[in-house]
């Protein structure tokens, strides 16, 4: 199972050979790290690639529209427990990106993949994995993206008949709808706060109905399967009903339930869910989310939040009042160029924090608050915006690009 | 009504909120409480019948099945159709504002019928979607500033001879027909396919139907500094491309 039985053909070597030349061009260029160019480069000398690389490796992909940055950490830390990992940590999620991360780590015996939502079916077809794991879809840049449920749909498609096992959210409908065309799925109650783009059932239409934590489809029958893992809190459940503690450096309940399914991917490779959660502990800041700056002799806690569901689940793990609030928002072609979205989230849930806006868009933002009816200043920049803020840590919550920003403003 | 409240009915947002349609649903509830209205807001799910006592609905955007879903719920409900006849106003936006009219061509490819309250209706476009800010010149019976909003659909809407367009479009394409309208109205229902949320873009559409729903001419003024900065980034950002 493990290491390289067989040989690169000589071509795909030439492949991989030119695809770091390239990423070294690319990275003395100054253009950034490099692995999405490699990848084309060598994707182009041989379009097999990326299958024969993943060949030789037990693969995990790692999919959904929040938290696959993070939980490809916390699987590739925890399956380091057997041996190694290659994965492409960077977020570089695309095939290129993955071709690139994978030509990076010819001796590994693990392969921990995140991929963009768009390509996983294509990437599951390439690269034959062993686990799946899916975490939730929802809204997301609907100017240029599919709608929430044709990924789903496709999904659907894509892994039917895959041989993988499934390890999914048994809480987000549109996951389970997803999913359960494959035979072997294992359910983790991982939670989802966001629930707004699945008020209508995927299978048939019908109004779900949400009472507690369950849900189902009157309608049609389709509901909410019966989990073997579950987050419960601080713990892990596991499927004998013994409860393991999670100790995380990164916050919050969202990665918390990262780690839960983390937990499940893990034991199907053999990994016990203590020895996964004790190793998980090592994973900290993921290209610069969480990480706590100082700047301008203050405590800034840097936030990304890339649409509602982000969004919601950033604001329940925040300091509570009166901790300062900084909130940056761009519509580059990255972001989406249509700030719709800010109306979904509920901004009202930061009464009583001082908050200053900033980004591209803070007059979107000034008006979305306004009509909320939270108190906020509109601030020239990050700096001016720090200088403004009360005392106390700061919390910087920024959509993609504008983390970007704020990273670099801040020197992260 | 009374002159003090406002039934706001905010219609089937588990089906058509796709586009931050709830948006459009605060603003109007945030600046008719401004003026002192007692505004009761009702979130009425598909499931369950609309009422027909509301003074102003509000129905908003969404994927292709949900608007094939939602224009089959209202017409068997028939509750939005008598709450127009007796006088109610409507205001619809992308998937809803094609259900308003006669049909739209709906996910299956198949034509569904829409609920008649627009004279319009709807196909869908062959060319690319479109996406992307538009600037327009409203209406002049309605007397409104420069509309301003973001677009994002295949549907082309035909304006037939019952309704006039609620704009003429200076950048974006509006309806997709290339004659240069976008949205349409009459009486008191009104379509459109603007987001952006589009009230929060033209809060003055908003103060609009809350007049037609008090009838009155005039509402006391609010401080409009966020929405009047917005406007003027939008409409500066529009006309001049970077």
């Amino acid at each position: 199972m493990s290491g390289n039985a067989e040989p690169l053909s000589p071509r795909s070597k030439l492949a991989v050979t030119a695809g770091k030349a390239a990423a070294a061009v690319s990275r003395a260029a100054g253009r950034g790290s490099g692995s999405v160019i490699g990848g084309k480069v060598a994707l182009r000398l041989d379009p097999d690639l990326l299958q024969r690389l993943a060949q030789h490796l037990d693969v995990v992909l790692v999919s959904a529209t929040n938290g696959k940055t993070t939980t490809t950490r916390l699987i590739a830390e925890a399956l380091r427990a057997n041996g190694e990992v290659v994965s492409n940590a960077l977020g570089a999620n695309m095939p290129a990106g993955i071709t690139s991360a994978l030509a990076g780590g010819s001796s590994a015996r693990y392969g921990v993949i995140e991929v963009d939502e768009k390509y996983l079916s294509g990437v599951a077809r390439d690269v034959t994995p062993k686990a799946i794991a899916l975490l939730n879809l929802s809204r997301d840049q609907l100017d240029r993206a599919a709608e929430t449920r044709m990924l789903a749909e496709r999904w659907r498609e894509g892994l039917s008949g895959q041989k993988a096992v499934i390890v999914a959210n048994a809480d987000d409908p549109l996951v389970v709808w997803a999913a359960s065309s494959s035979p072997n799925v294992v359910w983790v109650a991982a939670g989802q706060e966001w629930k707004d783009d699945a008020w209508s059932c995927p299978a048939c239409g019908g109004v779900m109905q949400r009472p507690g934590d369950d849900w189902f489809c009157a309608e049609c029958g389709f509901r909410r399967p019966t989990p073997t893992w579950a987050l419960s809190g601080d713990h892990v459940l596991d499927p004998h009903g013994s409860a393991w503690p999670i100790h995380l450096q990164l916050p919050g309940r969202a990665n918390r339930a990262n780690a839960a399914t983390s937990a499940a991917v893990a034991a199907a490779f053999g990994v016990p869910p203590q020895t996964a959660l004790e190793r998980m502990y090592a994973v900290k800041a993921v290209a610069g989310r969480y990480d706590v700056v100082r700047y301008q002799d203050r405590d800034i806690r840097l936030l990304l939040a890339k649409n509602p569901a982000g969004w919601l689940e950033t604001f329940s793990l925040i300091d509570p009042p009166p901790a300062p609030v900084i909130l940056s928002v761009n519509a580059r072609s990255a972001d989406g160029t249509d700030t719709s979205w800010l109306w979904d989230v509920d901004y009202g849930r930061l009464a009583g924090h001082p908050i200053c806006v900033i980004g591209d868009r803070k007059l979107d933002l000034a008006v979305r608050l306004e009509v909320a009816g939270v108190q906020f200043q509109v601030c020239e920049d990050a700096a001016d915006a720090v200088r403004r803020c009360p005392p106390g840590r700061i919390e910087a919550i920024a959509n993609y690009t504008a983390f970007q920003d704020l990273r670099r403003a801040v020197g992260n | 009504m009374s002159d003090t409240s406002l039934r706001l009915v905010w219609v089937y947002p588990d089906l058509l909120s796709t586009y931050g349609d709830q948006g459009n649903a605060l603003v109007v509830e945030r600046r008719a409480r401004q003026r002192g209205l007692d505004v009761q807001r009702l979130d009425v799910r598909s499931d369950q019948p609309i009422p027909t006592s509301g003074d102003i609905y509000l129905i908003g955007g969404g994927e292709d099945r949900p608007q094939r879903l939602a224009a089959e719920r209202l017409l068997r409900d028939g509750g939005l159709n008598r709450a127009v006849d007796n006088g109610a106003i409507v205001f619809a936006v992308c998937a809803g504002y094609q259900i308003m009219g006669h049909e739209f061509v709906n996910d299956l490819g198949e034509r569904s019928a829409g609920l008649g309250l627009l004279d319009v209706t709807s196909s869908r476009g062959e060319a690319a979607r479109c996406v992307g800010d538009v600037l327009g010149d409203a209406d002049e019976y309605l007397g409104l500033p420069q509309l301003t909003g973001f677009e994002n659909h295949q549907g082309i809407t035909h304006l037939g001879p019952g309704v006039r367009p609620l704009a003429r479009v200076r950048l974006g394409n509006g309806n997709g027909t290339g004659d240069g309208t976008e949205g349409a109205w009459r009486d008191t229902v009104f379509g459109t396919y603007l987001h952006g949320p589009v009230l929060a873009r033209n809060p003055l559409i908003a103060d609009m139907l809350i007049k037609l729903s008090l009838d009155v001419n005039a509402l006391t003024p609010v401080d409009d500094t966020w929405y009047d900065a917005l406007r003027q980034e939008r409409i500066a950002a529009a006309t001049q491309p970077a």
